[in-house]
């Protein structure tokens, strides 16, 4: 078959060595900036299509990120023909999910693909701040063993009661590794799970009365926003640990920065905060307190499975088959 | 314990030196006097100690257990004996005891803790937070944890608890031990050459003896490689270290996660600029709650050895 190459308003028209032309490639609509590795990797299966393409009206499947995203209703205005979303994350409070539904429009998330990158994270957030491996890095760095002398001693973890805020997969794999570590585990979760061996507890706050830490791995909504507030962090008290890796908005932020200022809880790891990237300047001069960029599941691994599980989920939806991880709306 | 005299090599934990004087003990303390005047302090009160508490700071040395006609027990405020020297104390009839299993978790604790902490960089994480480069743009990708082949090097309490809590995490479990032991899960080599170059993260959990003086040398280095890293919550010289610190600037070894070194608290400062090790002041066991533990049992050794009953941990 003879090729004449023609511009499409995607870009350039190819045909491919069985005749088929790339412009035949089902159209993926990209509201996201690409990397190389995502435009080789969607190019390959499918045909981009911007923003800006007249073409983006009529195409019915779009990829999307929590970062530069909002879905709601102006936006599916905009896009009339969706019928799929992908989002390249596992929370979707960017995503109008009741509005998607009402449109008949599918959303796929990442799934589990973060679960154990996530779940490590809070672990090793959770040894840090036990053990002041960052604090106590940082002392060595300085040069302070030479001239101060031993750190301070930390906590040891076995026996300690560990309350975990959302018993999703992130929770339950953070649980699995904490037990290796002898903590005892509790947690609250919207229903309680009977197949599950930990002690369910009704409410946050009787968690964090409970606890000597609290991990919050829970998503962010309106029933979680604030879930950990000025009650719940009295609760947890002087001896108490935070670890965060859920959104910063679960957390009462400025009521956890004067805990920690006045001593009211002992010590935080945190990955997010409610005004990224802006941090309260006070938990820059804290000892007691772990911070890191909203990266617990940036990993190079992680980031090459969520490229393949997007992929993956757009050809189910081609292909008229159910989305490998899809999100419904409550 | 009444009027017991007890050389302390080094500040203890005050817990311990409160309950040593609580029970009657005549505490007398090494570090008092100037280091150049030890001898001249020990000669001057040897009469009076029967016994001497060390740690890893300073232990019982020869030149110490000499000077000390009277002695009867060393009690280490730690599991490993490499400071003290046991060849001597059999000589003189000299018991020992150590503090094993109290400690065993917490150390265990930490060489996992260390070794996310390098593949996931965290303390370098805290510090581009801290600086405020967070606002100009995100920390750049960090090294999955979970799954990485772990190699342990000596299986005994403390190589166990760490392959335990690393199981939990999915990490295929290898080792070398001076002996193959019955583990149908882990996977045995014969040599620690073998374990580097089968392994993503390596490490150090066994005792500090000839044998394994540098057991982790150059060849051992680079089989570990530019993608592996290292765990020493063993003793420093387990490993060579200026090998170590060169592998690590010139990346021919992806990171490490280091509590101990041999010139404690001397430190390469070559090691301080790099984002890929993460360095710990020697805490292996320092939790509040092991330090009690561990004091708890030097006291019911004395007590034990006081009152003619076994004692609890003899070093054999």
């Amino acid at each position: 078959m003879s090729s004449s190459p023609s511009l499409t308003a995607a870009g350039v028209s190819i045909t491919t060595s069985n005749g088929s032309s790339l412009s035949d490639l089902p159209p993926i609509l990209v509201l996201r900036p690409l990397s190389d590795a995502w435009s080789s990797a969607l190019s390959a299966k499918f045909t981009v299509i911007s923003p800006s393409s007249p073409l983006s009206t009529s195409t019915h499947a779009a990829l999307v990120s929590a970062a530069y995203n909002k879905v709601d209703p102006a936006l599916l205005d905009q896009y009339p023909s969706l019928k799929c979303i992908a989002t390249t994350s596992v929370g979707v409070d960017h995503i109008d999910l009741e509005e998607c539904r009402r449109r008949g429009i599918q959303v796929a998330n990442v799934g589990e693909i973060f679960t154990k990158d996530v779940a490590d994270y809070a672990v090793v957030l959770l040894i840090d701040v036990m053990r002041r491996i960052t604090m106590s890095d940082r002392y060595v760095r300085n040069g302070l063993w030479m001239t101060r002398g031993d750190y301070p001693l930390g906590s040891k973890l076995r026996g300690k009661h560990v309350g975990i805020v959302g018993l999703g997969s992130i929770g339950s794999a953070i649980a699995k590794r904490l037990e290796a570590f002898g903590c005892k585990i509790s947690y609250v979760s919207t229903k309680p799970k009977p197949t599950v061996k930990y002690k369910y507890i009704p409410n946050v706050y009787d968690l964090a009365t409970e606890s000597d830490i609290l991990v919050v791995s829970c998503s962010l909504t309106k029933e979680t926003h604030h879930i950990v507030n000025k009650q719940v962090l009295q609760a947890l008290g002087k001896e108490g640990i935070i670890i965060n890796i859920g959104r910063g908005a679960n957390i009462d932020e400025p009521e956890l920065v004067r805990c920690l200022v006045q001593g009211e809880i002992k010590g935080a790891g945190l990955d997010v905060f409610e005004n990224e990237p802006d941090i309260p300047k006070e938990l820059f001069k804290m000892d007691n307190v772990v911070l890191t960029a909203h990266q617990s599941a940036l990993t190079p691994e992680a980031m090459s499975d969520i490229i393949q599980i997007c992929i993956a989920n757009f050809e189910a939806f081609f292909a008229g088959k159910p989305l490998l991880t899809p999100v419904m709306a409550d | 314990m009444e009027l017991l005299g007890v050389l302390l090599t080094y500040p203890l934990f005050p817990y311990l030196e409160q309950e040593l004087l609580r029970r009657g003990c005549h505490l007398l303390r090494l570090y008092d006097s100037p280091e150049n005047n030890h001898l001249a302090f020990l000669r001057a009160n040897a009469a009076s100690i029967r016994a001497v508490v060390c740690d890893t700071h300073v232990g019982a040395d020869a030149a110490t257990i000499d000077a000390l006609p009277c002695l009867e027990i060393v009690s280490t405020f730690s599991v490993g004996v490499d400071k003290v020297d046991l060849v001597k104390c059999k000589e003189r009839g000299v018991k020992v005891t150590n503090t094993p299993d109290v400690l065993t978790d917490d150390v265990a604790d930490l060489a996992i803790g260390l070794a996310i902490a390098v593949l996931r960089k965290l303390p370098a994480a805290d510090r581009f937070v801290r600086s405020g480069a967070w606002k100009r743009g995100g920390y750049p990708l960090t090294t999955k944890f979970s799954g990485k082949r772990v190699g342990i090097l000596g299986l005994g309490r403390i190589g166990l608890a760490i392959a335990q809590r690393a199981e939990a995490f999915n990490c295929p479990i290898s080792y070398h031990s001076r002996s193959k032991k019955h583990h149908p899960n882990y996977k045995y080599y014969p040599s620690a050459l073998d374990l580097a170059s089968n392994c993503d993260v390596l490490v150090v959990s066994c005792a500090l003896t000839d044998e394994t003086r540098l057991i982790i040398n150059r060849a051992v280095i680079d089989a570990l490689g530019p993608q592996g890293i290292l765990i020493n919550i063993g003793r420093g010289p387990h490993v060579d270290e200026t090998e170590l610190v060169s592998a690590l600037v010139e990346g021919r070894l992806g990171g490490a996660g280091l509590d101990v070194f041999v010139n404690e608290p001397d430190i390469p400062e070559e090691l301080f600029q790099l984002d890929n090790v993460v360095m710990t002041p020697h805490v292996g066991s320092d939790t509040v709650e092991t330090s009690k533990s561990m004091a708890n049992l030097v006291i019911a050794n004395l007590e034990a050895h006081v009152m003619g009953w076994p004692l609890l941990t003899p070093v054999m």
